[in-house]
């Protein structure tokens, strides 16, 4: 899993409606990808559902969050309308995994990516990273909160 | 059969209980957080029900998933302010299928409350707040869907297990009085 005080590789994936959205572009701000496993699945559901509940207190602190899973546009699409969030949800479809292999949070027995987080600065530097001890750990939205308060008292 | 699964605790503090926590039952401490949509949550209720233990209350009312969430919290803490947030809490969770504003209606005039406070209480900021403060906290608690209980420090989410309920029964905690 990568590790805070690299840089942050840059990618450009296509969200659920097919915008590309790069990395690169974001500079400047404080980005939270949330790596997960797999549309529709039962826990991914609530991981979202309770971030979104969230989304707007993360933006008044200046945080773009972006979820990201080897599932195409296509189903993020209809995943997000499913679940009534408006997290961009970013498709690592094709080649599949890469962004998750260079963020080193890939699984290569089940094809996914684990269920992790990493913190990029705004000057492109991962600033903190997680990544849960099972699939079936969620991992809360305060450790979010806690790695930004560090961050953003000091 | 719904997930039940405990998970340790390694995030976060336990949440404190409060003066202005709901509180009911005497026995080891159970801190729920819930939605009154929620089929699970619901689920824990009736597991919970008529255990000797002392049940506390928050709120964590997720919107995108339960659209009547937020709504029926409000409700619950307008019952409150006239006495009755546990015969409204039950009366919610105990049916899920008349969550409208007039079963809320309804369910008010059943538990006797002034219907015309009832409705400005449940619009009125002081009760959106003390919804919101509950579901900061427990988003700050690491709270990560619903239900979620604190025994004795760890966080249990989803409906409560067998092995959760035994430990709870069995809790080296005195039991006093009523159940």
């Amino acid at each position: 899993m990568i590790e805070p005080g690299v840089p942050a590789p840059d990618f450009t994936l296509p969200d659920q409606d097919g915008n590309e959205v790069s990395l690169a572009a974001l500079q400047g701000q404080r980005v939270v990808l949330v790596f997960y496993p797999a549309d529709f699945s039962p826990l991914c559901t609530d991981q979202l559902n309770v971030y979104q509940e969230v989304l707007g207190e993360l933006g008044e602190r200046g945080v773009k969050m972006l979820g990201v899973s080897v599932d195409s546009a296509w189903a993020h699409k209809a995943f997000q309308d499913h679940l009534g969030v408006s997290i961009p949800l970013l498709a690592d479809f094709h080649p599949k995994g890469q962004v998750a292999k260079a963020y080193g949070v890939w699984v290569d027995d089940y094809g996914v990516s684990a269920r992790s987080l990493v913190m990029i600065g705004p000057d492109g530097t991962v600033e903190w990273s997680y990544r849960s001890s099972s699939p079936l750990e969620i991992p809360g939205a305060n450790l979010i909160f806690d790695a930004l308060d560090e961050r953003q008292a000091a | 059969m719904p997930t039940s699964s405990s998970t340790p605790w390694t995030s976060a503090k336990p949440p404190e209980p409060g003066p202005d926590d709901h509180q009911r039952g005497e026995g080891p401490l159970v801190v729920e957080y819930a939605d009154f949509e929620c089929h699970h949550c619901a689920l824990a209720h009736l597991r919970l029900r008529g255990l000797a233990v002392t049940r506390l209350f928050r709120h964590f009312p997720v919107n995108s998933k339960h659209p009547r969430a937020r709504a029926l919290a409000h409700a619950a803490e307008a019952a409150g302010l006239q006495g009755r947030f546990w015969e409204m809490h039950d009366s919610l969770f105990e049916d899920q299928a008349h969550l409208d504003d007039p079963h809320l209606w309804e369910r008010a005039g059943t538990l006797s409350l002034d219907i015309d406070r009832f409705e400005a209480d449940r619009r009125s900021e002081e009760v959106a707040e003390r919804v919101e403060r509950d579901f900061r906290s427990g988003i700050r608690a690491g709270v990560t869907s619903t239900p979620a209980l604190f025994v004795e420090g760890r966080m249990y989410s989803g409906v409560p297990s067998e092995q959760l309920l035994s430990v709870l029964l069995s809790s080296p905690r005195p039991l006093t009085g009523k159940s």
